[in-house]
Protein backbone atom coordinates (compact mmCIF):
# COMPACT_ATOMS: atom_id res chain seq x y z
CA UNK A 1 0.00 0.00 0.00
CA UNK A 2 1.11 3.49 -0.64
CA UNK A 3 2.26 5.79 2.18
CA UNK A 4 0.93 8.92 0.18
CA UNK A 5 -1.31 11.21 1.95
CA UNK A 6 -0.92 8.82 4.92
CA UNK A 7 -0.31 9.90 8.85
CA UNK A 8 2.50 8.16 10.97
CA UNK A 9 1.26 7.89 15.09
CA UNK A 10 2.47 4.90 15.80
CA UNK A 11 5.13 2.79 14.00
CA UNK A 12 2.61 -0.39 13.92
CA UNK A 13 0.35 1.31 11.51
CA UNK A 14 3.50 0.09 9.02
CA UNK A 15 3.35 -3.56 7.95
CA UNK A 16 7.06 -4.76 7.35
CA UNK A 17 6.78 -4.48 3.93
CA UNK A 18 6.51 -0.74 4.51
CA UNK A 19 9.38 -0.82 6.89
CA UNK A 20 11.81 -1.72 4.69
CA UNK A 21 10.55 0.42 1.77
CA UNK A 22 11.22 3.35 3.79
CA UNK A 23 14.31 2.36 5.52
CA UNK A 24 15.38 0.97 1.83
CA UNK A 25 14.89 4.44 0.27
CA UNK A 26 16.32 6.05 3.03
CA UNK A 27 19.49 3.90 2.63
CA UNK A 28 19.50 4.69 -1.17
CA UNK A 29 19.28 8.20 0.06
CA UNK A 30 21.85 8.27 2.43
CA UNK A 31 24.07 6.84 -0.49
CA UNK A 32 23.35 9.01 -3.22
CA UNK A 33 21.73 12.69 -1.91
CA UNK A 34 22.15 14.82 -4.70
CA UNK A 35 19.87 12.85 -6.36
CA UNK A 36 17.36 13.71 -4.06
CA UNK A 37 18.05 17.75 -3.72
CA UNK A 38 14.97 19.10 -5.48
CA UNK A 39 12.43 16.31 -5.08
CA UNK A 40 10.42 18.46 -2.20
CA UNK A 41 11.08 22.27 -4.45
CA UNK A 42 7.39 23.96 -3.42
CA UNK A 43 6.68 21.41 -0.25
CA UNK A 44 6.08 23.09 3.05
CA UNK A 45 6.71 21.29 6.53
CA UNK A 46 4.87 22.62 9.30
CA UNK A 47 6.58 22.04 13.08
CA UNK A 48 4.35 21.81 15.86
CA UNK A 49 6.45 21.66 18.46
CA UNK A 50 4.51 21.99 21.66
CA UNK A 51 7.21 21.27 24.13
CA UNK A 52 11.09 22.21 22.85
CA UNK A 53 13.06 18.95 21.04
CA UNK A 54 16.10 20.51 19.30
CA UNK A 55 17.00 17.29 17.98
CA UNK A 56 13.97 16.10 17.38
CA UNK A 57 12.60 18.96 15.42
CA UNK A 58 16.76 20.05 13.57
CA UNK A 59 16.43 16.49 11.86
CA UNK A 60 13.26 17.15 10.47
CA UNK A 61 13.71 20.81 9.39
CA UNK A 62 17.25 19.21 7.81
CA UNK A 63 15.82 16.58 6.04
CA UNK A 64 13.28 18.76 4.24
CA UNK A 65 16.04 21.59 3.86
CA UNK A 66 17.97 18.74 1.47
CA UNK A 67 14.95 17.79 -0.39
CA UNK A 68 14.71 21.41 -1.24
CA UNK A 69 11.52 21.95 0.82
CA UNK A 70 11.18 24.44 2.99
CA UNK A 71 9.98 24.33 6.80
CA UNK A 72 7.97 26.87 9.20
CA UNK A 73 6.46 26.31 12.34
CA UNK A 74 6.72 27.08 16.24
CA UNK A 75 8.78 25.05 19.09
CA UNK A 76 7.81 26.58 21.83
CA UNK A 77 3.26 26.54 22.69
CA UNK A 78 3.60 29.45 24.89
CA UNK A 79 4.92 32.06 22.19
CA UNK A 80 2.49 30.61 19.55
CA UNK A 81 -0.38 30.95 18.25
CA UNK A 82 -1.21 27.90 19.61
CA UNK A 83 -2.06 28.97 23.03
CA UNK A 84 -3.25 27.23 26.39
CA UNK A 85 -6.55 26.32 25.85
CA UNK A 86 -7.01 26.33 22.38
CA UNK A 87 -8.23 23.09 21.12
CA UNK A 88 -5.66 20.75 18.83
CA UNK A 89 -8.73 20.51 16.17
CA UNK A 90 -8.95 24.26 15.88
CA UNK A 91 -5.15 24.46 15.64
CA UNK A 92 -4.65 22.00 13.13
CA UNK A 93 -8.03 23.35 11.20
CA UNK A 94 -6.00 26.36 10.86
CA UNK A 95 -2.73 25.44 9.93
CA UNK A 96 -3.70 22.70 8.27
CA UNK A 97 -3.15 24.89 5.12
CA UNK A 98 -0.42 26.40 5.62
CA UNK A 99 1.71 23.38 5.18
CA UNK A 100 2.46 20.14 3.12
CA UNK A 101 3.39 18.05 6.18
CA UNK A 102 2.89 18.70 9.55
CA UNK A 103 5.14 16.82 12.79
CA UNK A 104 3.69 17.53 15.65
CA UNK A 105 5.49 16.95 18.93
CA UNK A 106 3.25 17.19 22.30
CA UNK A 107 3.42 16.38 25.59
CA UNK A 108 -0.12 14.90 26.04
CA UNK A 109 -0.37 11.45 24.91
CA UNK A 110 -2.51 10.86 22.45
CA UNK A 111 -2.00 14.48 20.94
CA UNK A 112 -0.79 13.85 17.50
CA UNK A 113 -3.57 11.09 16.86
CA UNK A 114 -6.58 13.83 17.66
CA UNK A 115 -4.40 16.25 15.34
CA UNK A 116 -4.87 13.74 12.40
CA UNK A 117 -8.48 13.06 12.93
CA UNK A 118 -8.91 16.98 11.72
CA UNK A 119 -6.01 17.17 8.97
CA UNK A 120 -6.28 17.05 5.28
CA UNK A 121 -2.21 17.08 4.99
CA UNK A 122 -0.39 14.10 6.79
CA UNK A 123 0.22 14.07 10.20
CA UNK A 124 3.74 12.37 11.52
CA UNK A 125 3.93 12.08 15.66
CA UNK A 126 7.41 13.65 16.55
CA UNK A 127 6.91 12.11 19.66
CA UNK A 128 3.77 12.68 22.64
CA UNK A 129 4.69 12.03 26.20
CA UNK A 130 5.76 8.81 27.38
CA UNK A 131 3.72 7.10 24.21
CA UNK A 132 5.25 6.76 21.02
CA UNK A 133 8.10 8.28 18.63
CA UNK A 134 7.59 6.23 15.52
CA UNK A 135 10.36 8.38 13.72
CA UNK A 136 12.97 7.84 16.23
CA UNK A 137 11.78 3.91 16.07
CA UNK A 138 12.57 4.11 11.93
CA UNK A 139 15.96 5.83 12.98
CA UNK A 140 16.70 2.71 15.25
CA UNK A 141 15.49 0.38 12.21
CA UNK A 142 17.53 2.16 9.64
CA UNK A 143 20.52 2.10 11.78
CA UNK A 144 20.62 -1.89 12.50
CA UNK A 145 19.36 -2.40 8.60
CA UNK A 146 22.57 -0.23 7.52
CA UNK A 147 25.15 -2.37 10.13
CA UNK A 148 24.01 -5.64 10.00
CA UNK A 149 22.28 -5.79 6.68
CA UNK A 150 19.52 -6.91 8.02
CA UNK A 151 16.71 -7.09 10.67
CA UNK A 152 15.90 -10.58 11.76
CA UNK A 153 17.58 -13.40 13.83
CA UNK A 154 19.41 -10.71 16.22
CA UNK A 155 19.80 -10.74 20.17
CA UNK A 156 19.54 -7.16 21.60
CA UNK A 157 19.41 -6.18 24.48
CA UNK A 158 18.35 -2.82 26.17
CA UNK A 159 19.78 -1.29 29.01
CA UNK A 160 18.89 1.41 31.62
CA UNK A 161 15.71 2.89 32.30
CA UNK A 162 13.51 0.50 30.46
CA UNK A 163 10.42 1.27 32.87
CA UNK A 164 9.85 4.41 31.18
CA UNK A 165 11.92 4.36 28.37
CA UNK A 166 9.52 5.62 24.99
CA UNK A 167 12.45 5.09 22.58
CA UNK A 168 12.77 1.36 24.00
CA UNK A 169 9.17 0.46 24.11
CA UNK A 170 8.72 1.80 20.65
CA UNK A 171 11.43 -0.21 19.19
CA UNK A 172 10.80 -3.23 21.14
CA UNK A 173 7.07 -3.58 20.10
CA UNK A 174 8.48 -3.05 16.37
CA UNK A 175 11.37 -5.50 16.39
CA UNK A 176 9.37 -8.24 18.14
CA UNK A 177 7.26 -8.36 14.37
CA UNK A 178 10.77 -9.60 12.90
CA UNK A 179 11.38 -13.20 12.80
CA UNK A 180 13.72 -14.95 15.37
CA UNK A 181 14.32 -12.16 17.63
CA UNK A 182 15.56 -12.59 21.36
CA UNK A 183 15.60 -9.57 23.83
CA UNK A 184 17.67 -8.71 26.85
CA UNK A 185 16.45 -6.65 29.42
CA UNK A 186 19.27 -4.87 31.45
CA UNK A 187 17.78 -2.47 34.29
CA UNK A 188 17.32 -1.58 37.66
CA UNK A 189 14.82 -3.85 39.80
CA UNK A 190 12.77 -0.51 39.66
CA UNK A 191 13.33 0.47 36.06
CA UNK A 192 11.86 -3.37 35.09
CA UNK A 193 10.48 -3.47 31.55
CA UNK A 194 6.25 -2.77 32.31
CA UNK A 195 4.58 -6.82 32.89
CA UNK A 196 1.98 -5.78 30.09
CA UNK A 197 4.65 -5.04 27.46
CA UNK A 198 6.98 -7.79 28.15
CA UNK A 199 3.65 -10.15 28.18
CA UNK A 200 2.59 -8.60 24.66
CA UNK A 201 6.19 -9.13 23.15
CA UNK A 202 6.20 -12.60 23.95
CA UNK A 203 3.03 -13.36 22.42
CA UNK A 204 3.46 -11.54 19.46
CA UNK A 205 6.14 -13.73 18.02
CA UNK A 206 6.89 -16.26 20.78
CA UNK A 207 10.17 -14.63 21.32
CA UNK A 208 12.45 -15.52 23.90
CA UNK A 209 13.83 -12.79 26.11
CA UNK A 210 15.86 -12.20 29.47
CA UNK A 211 15.78 -10.09 32.29
CA UNK A 212 19.35 -9.09 34.43
CA UNK A 213 20.40 -6.27 36.36
CA UNK A 214 23.74 -7.15 35.53
CA UNK A 215 25.36 -5.25 32.08
CA UNK A 216 28.32 -7.81 31.33
CA UNK A 217 26.02 -10.85 31.60
CA UNK A 218 25.11 -11.59 28.30
CA UNK A 219 27.85 -9.19 26.45
CA UNK A 220 29.49 -12.00 24.87
CA UNK A 221 26.05 -13.65 23.11
CA UNK A 222 24.08 -10.15 21.87
CA UNK A 223 24.44 -8.34 18.45
CA UNK A 224 23.07 -5.09 19.82
CA UNK A 225 23.34 -3.37 22.41
CA UNK A 226 20.73 -0.37 23.11
CA UNK A 227 21.64 2.17 26.03
CA UNK A 228 19.31 4.64 27.38
CA UNK A 229 19.83 7.36 29.80
CA UNK A 230 19.04 6.39 33.84
CA UNK A 231 17.50 9.78 35.54
CA UNK A 232 18.88 9.49 39.19
CA UNK A 233 14.87 11.25 40.10
CA UNK A 234 13.51 7.74 39.04
CA UNK A 235 15.46 6.00 41.96
CA UNK A 236 13.62 5.26 45.02
CA UNK A 237 16.30 5.46 47.42
CA UNK A 238 19.95 7.23 46.60
CA UNK A 239 22.02 4.27 47.77
CA UNK A 240 20.22 2.05 44.99
CA UNK A 241 20.79 4.40 42.36
CA UNK A 242 24.79 4.72 43.47
CA UNK A 243 25.29 1.20 43.52
CA UNK A 244 23.81 0.82 40.04
CA UNK A 245 24.67 4.05 37.71
CA UNK A 246 28.59 2.60 37.53
CA UNK A 247 27.45 -0.92 36.41
CA UNK A 248 25.48 0.54 33.72
CA UNK A 249 28.17 2.83 32.46
CA UNK A 250 29.71 1.00 29.27
CA UNK A 251 33.00 1.62 29.23
CA UNK A 252 35.93 -0.35 27.51
CA UNK A 253 36.08 -2.69 29.69
CA UNK A 254 33.01 -4.00 29.86
CA UNK A 255 32.77 -4.35 26.03
CA UNK A 256 36.11 -6.92 26.34
CA UNK A 257 33.73 -10.37 25.62
CA UNK A 258 31.73 -8.07 23.46
CA UNK A 259 31.09 -9.38 19.97
CA UNK A 260 33.44 -7.84 17.12
CA UNK A 261 30.13 -6.88 15.17
CA UNK A 262 28.61 -5.75 18.13
CA UNK A 263 26.14 -2.72 17.57
CA UNK A 264 26.19 -0.25 20.28
CA UNK A 265 23.05 2.14 20.15
CA UNK A 266 21.79 4.73 21.71
CA UNK A 267 18.95 7.48 21.20
CA UNK A 268 20.85 10.38 22.58
CA UNK A 269 21.83 12.58 24.24
CA UNK A 270 23.51 10.54 26.62
CA UNK A 271 24.93 12.18 29.88
CA UNK A 272 27.04 9.42 31.61
CA UNK A 273 26.01 5.94 30.72
CA UNK A 274 28.54 5.36 27.82
CA UNK A 275 32.07 6.55 28.62
CA UNK A 276 33.55 8.62 26.21
CA UNK A 277 36.07 6.33 25.53
CA UNK A 278 33.93 4.28 23.70
CA UNK A 279 33.32 6.72 21.37
CA UNK A 280 36.37 5.92 19.03
CA UNK A 281 35.57 1.48 18.88
CA UNK A 282 34.17 0.78 15.69
CA UNK A 283 30.98 -0.66 17.59
CA UNK A 284 29.92 2.33 18.34
CA UNK A 285 27.04 3.78 16.03
CA UNK A 286 25.33 6.07 18.04
CA UNK A 287 26.80 9.16 16.07
CA UNK A 288 25.96 7.72 12.66
CA UNK A 289 22.58 6.96 14.29
CA UNK A 290 21.63 10.31 14.35
CA UNK A 291 22.96 11.40 11.29
CA UNK A 292 20.81 8.14 9.57
CA UNK A 293 17.55 9.91 11.39
CA UNK A 294 17.85 12.27 9.06
CA UNK A 295 17.74 10.09 5.92
CA UNK A 296 15.11 8.14 7.16
CA UNK A 297 13.15 11.21 7.49
CA UNK A 298 13.67 12.18 4.31
CA UNK A 299 12.61 8.85 2.86
CA UNK A 300 9.15 9.11 4.79
CA UNK A 301 7.91 12.72 4.31
CA UNK A 302 8.79 11.79 0.49
CA UNK A 303 7.19 8.84 0.48
CA UNK A 304 3.81 10.56 2.31
CA UNK A 305 4.16 13.91 0.75
CA UNK A 306 3.90 11.06 -2.91
CA UNK A 307 7.20 12.56 -4.59
CA UNK A 308 8.43 9.22 -4.49
CA UNK A 309 6.21 6.34 -5.04
CA UNK A 310 8.40 3.74 -3.43
CA UNK A 311 11.82 2.43 -3.99
CA UNK B 1 -46.04 -7.30 47.75
CA UNK B 2 -45.31 -4.06 46.24
CA UNK B 3 -47.10 -3.91 42.57
CA UNK B 4 -46.57 -1.69 39.85
CA UNK B 5 -48.93 -2.17 37.01
CA UNK B 6 -47.19 -3.74 33.89
CA UNK B 7 -46.87 -1.18 30.93
CA UNK B 8 -48.19 -1.20 27.46
CA UNK B 9 -45.02 -0.04 25.82
CA UNK B 10 -41.80 0.66 26.81
CA UNK B 11 -37.95 -0.84 28.42
CA UNK B 12 -38.15 -2.62 31.41
CA UNK B 13 -34.97 -3.25 32.86
CA UNK B 14 -34.79 -6.66 35.25
CA UNK B 15 -32.29 -8.69 37.48
CA UNK B 16 -30.37 -5.25 38.34
CA UNK B 17 -28.41 -6.69 41.63
CA UNK B 18 -29.96 -5.32 44.32
CA UNK B 19 -28.70 -2.06 45.51
CA UNK B 20 -27.41 -0.98 41.66
CA UNK B 21 -30.93 0.44 40.29
CA UNK B 22 -29.98 3.52 41.38
CA UNK B 23 -26.90 3.89 40.24
CA UNK B 24 -27.97 2.74 37.28
CA UNK B 25 -30.85 5.25 36.66
CA UNK B 26 -28.42 8.19 37.71
CA UNK B 27 -26.16 6.52 34.76
CA UNK B 28 -29.12 6.71 32.70
CA UNK B 29 -29.83 10.22 33.46
CA UNK B 30 -33.42 9.06 34.00
CA UNK B 31 -34.57 11.61 36.33
CA UNK B 32 -34.58 13.97 33.28
CA UNK B 33 -36.69 12.16 30.77
CA UNK B 34 -39.92 13.47 30.65
CA UNK B 35 -41.74 9.85 30.45
CA UNK B 36 -42.73 7.91 33.56
CA UNK B 37 -40.48 5.69 35.04
CA UNK B 38 -40.19 3.28 38.35
CA UNK B 39 -37.44 2.58 40.11
CA UNK B 40 -38.31 -0.68 41.81
CA UNK B 41 -35.49 -1.93 44.88
CA UNK B 42 -35.42 -4.98 46.61
CA UNK B 43 -38.21 -6.46 44.90
CA UNK B 44 -37.92 -10.66 45.43
CA UNK B 45 -36.29 -12.77 42.65
CA UNK B 46 -36.81 -16.28 41.94
CA UNK B 47 -33.07 -16.05 41.02
CA UNK B 48 -31.91 -13.60 42.81
CA UNK B 49 -33.19 -13.41 46.06
CA UNK B 50 -33.74 -9.49 45.57
CA UNK B 51 -33.32 -7.57 42.46
CA UNK B 52 -33.41 -3.99 41.72
CA UNK B 53 -36.20 -3.31 38.62
CA UNK B 54 -36.50 -0.42 36.61
CA UNK B 55 -39.33 0.25 34.00
CA UNK B 56 -39.60 3.21 31.47
CA UNK B 57 -43.19 3.43 29.09
CA UNK B 58 -43.18 5.23 26.01
CA UNK B 59 -40.32 5.31 23.61
CA UNK B 60 -36.97 6.68 24.73
CA UNK B 61 -34.13 6.62 22.90
CA UNK B 62 -31.48 5.69 25.29
CA UNK B 63 -27.79 4.75 25.50
CA UNK B 64 -27.81 0.98 27.05
CA UNK B 65 -23.98 -0.02 26.35
CA UNK B 66 -23.03 0.77 29.68
CA UNK B 67 -25.95 -1.46 31.32
CA UNK B 68 -22.82 -4.34 30.58
CA UNK B 69 -20.44 -2.62 32.38
CA UNK B 70 -22.46 -1.93 35.44
CA UNK B 71 -24.29 -5.64 36.15
CA UNK B 72 -23.42 -8.45 33.63
CA UNK B 73 -26.91 -10.06 35.31
CA UNK B 74 -29.29 -7.77 33.98
CA UNK B 75 -31.85 -8.43 31.19
CA UNK B 76 -33.50 -5.88 28.92
CA UNK B 77 -37.09 -6.47 27.56
CA UNK B 78 -38.44 -4.65 24.91
CA UNK B 79 -43.01 -4.02 25.71
CA UNK B 80 -44.57 -3.38 22.82
CA UNK B 81 -48.26 -3.96 22.99
CA UNK B 82 -48.45 -4.98 26.19
CA UNK B 83 -45.86 -7.98 25.74
CA UNK B 84 -42.34 -8.78 25.97
CA UNK B 85 -41.46 -7.99 22.10
CA UNK B 86 -37.80 -8.84 22.85
CA UNK B 87 -35.71 -9.84 25.27
CA UNK B 88 -31.62 -8.59 25.30
CA UNK B 89 -29.16 -10.06 27.81
CA UNK B 90 -26.35 -7.38 28.35
CA UNK B 91 -23.01 -7.91 27.49
CA UNK B 92 -19.53 -6.15 28.23
CA UNK B 93 -19.37 -3.76 25.52
CA UNK B 94 -16.22 -4.00 23.66
CA UNK B 95 -16.31 -0.48 21.94
CA UNK B 96 -16.96 2.85 24.74
CA UNK B 97 -17.23 5.82 24.00
CA UNK B 98 -17.49 8.59 26.46
CA UNK B 99 -18.55 6.59 29.52
CA UNK B 100 -15.68 7.39 31.81
CA UNK B 101 -12.47 8.64 31.73
CA UNK B 102 -8.77 7.80 30.55
CA UNK B 103 -7.02 7.05 33.92
CA UNK B 104 -3.90 8.30 31.99
CA UNK B 105 -3.17 11.88 34.19
CA UNK B 106 -0.64 12.55 30.58
CA UNK B 107 -3.66 11.43 28.28
CA UNK B 108 -4.98 14.56 25.41
CA UNK B 109 -8.62 13.08 26.63
CA UNK B 110 -7.86 14.65 30.33
CA UNK B 111 -7.44 18.38 28.59
CA UNK B 112 -8.84 18.58 24.88
CA UNK B 113 -12.44 18.51 24.61
CA UNK B 114 -12.15 17.71 21.52
CA UNK B 115 -10.67 14.04 22.29
CA UNK B 116 -13.60 12.51 23.66
CA UNK B 117 -12.49 9.63 25.46
CA UNK B 118 -12.79 6.22 23.66
CA UNK B 119 -11.52 2.72 24.72
CA UNK B 120 -11.64 -1.31 23.79
CA UNK B 121 -12.44 -4.26 25.59
CA UNK B 122 -8.76 -5.79 26.51
CA UNK B 123 -9.97 -9.92 26.56
CA UNK B 124 -7.70 -10.58 29.87
CA UNK B 125 -10.46 -11.37 32.23
CA UNK B 126 -10.41 -8.11 33.83
CA UNK B 127 -12.31 -5.01 32.82
CA UNK B 128 -9.81 -3.34 31.79
CA UNK B 129 -10.10 -0.73 28.81
CA UNK B 130 -7.46 0.64 26.49
CA UNK B 131 -7.81 3.98 25.28
CA UNK B 132 -7.81 4.60 21.81
CA UNK B 133 -5.33 7.92 22.26
CA UNK B 134 -2.55 6.68 24.76
CA UNK B 135 -3.24 3.23 24.79
CA UNK B 136 -3.09 3.15 28.93
CA UNK B 137 -5.56 0.51 30.14
CA UNK B 138 -8.34 1.34 32.65
CA UNK B 139 -10.24 -0.74 34.90
CA UNK B 140 -13.47 0.07 34.77
CA UNK B 141 -15.13 0.71 38.14
CA UNK B 142 -18.93 1.89 39.12
ZN1 LIG C 1 -5.84 7.84 27.41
Amino acid sequence: MSLKGRHLIDPNQLSLAELDNIITLGLEIYRNPNHYREICKGKILGTLFYEPSTRTRLSFESAMLRMGGTVLGFSDANTSSAKKGESIADTIRVLDDYADLLVMRHPREGAPLLASQYATVPIVNGGDGGHQHPTQTLTDLITIHHNKGKIENLKVAFCGDLLFGRTVHSLLKTLSRFPNMEFVFISPSELKIPKHLKDEVIKSNNVEIVETTFLEKHMSEIDILYMTRIQKERFFNEEEYVKLKDSYILDLQKLRNAKEDLLIMHPLPRVNEIHPEVDTDTRAKYFEQAKLGVYVRMALMALQLGVIESC
Amino acid sequence: MLEVTSIHKGIVIDHITSGKGLKIFQKLNLDKISSPVVLLMNVSSKTLGKKDVIKIQDEVDLDLTMLGLIDQNITINLISQGEIAEKRQVKLPVKVKGLFECKNPRCITSVDDYAQSEFTLVPNGKIQYRCHYCEELTEYKL
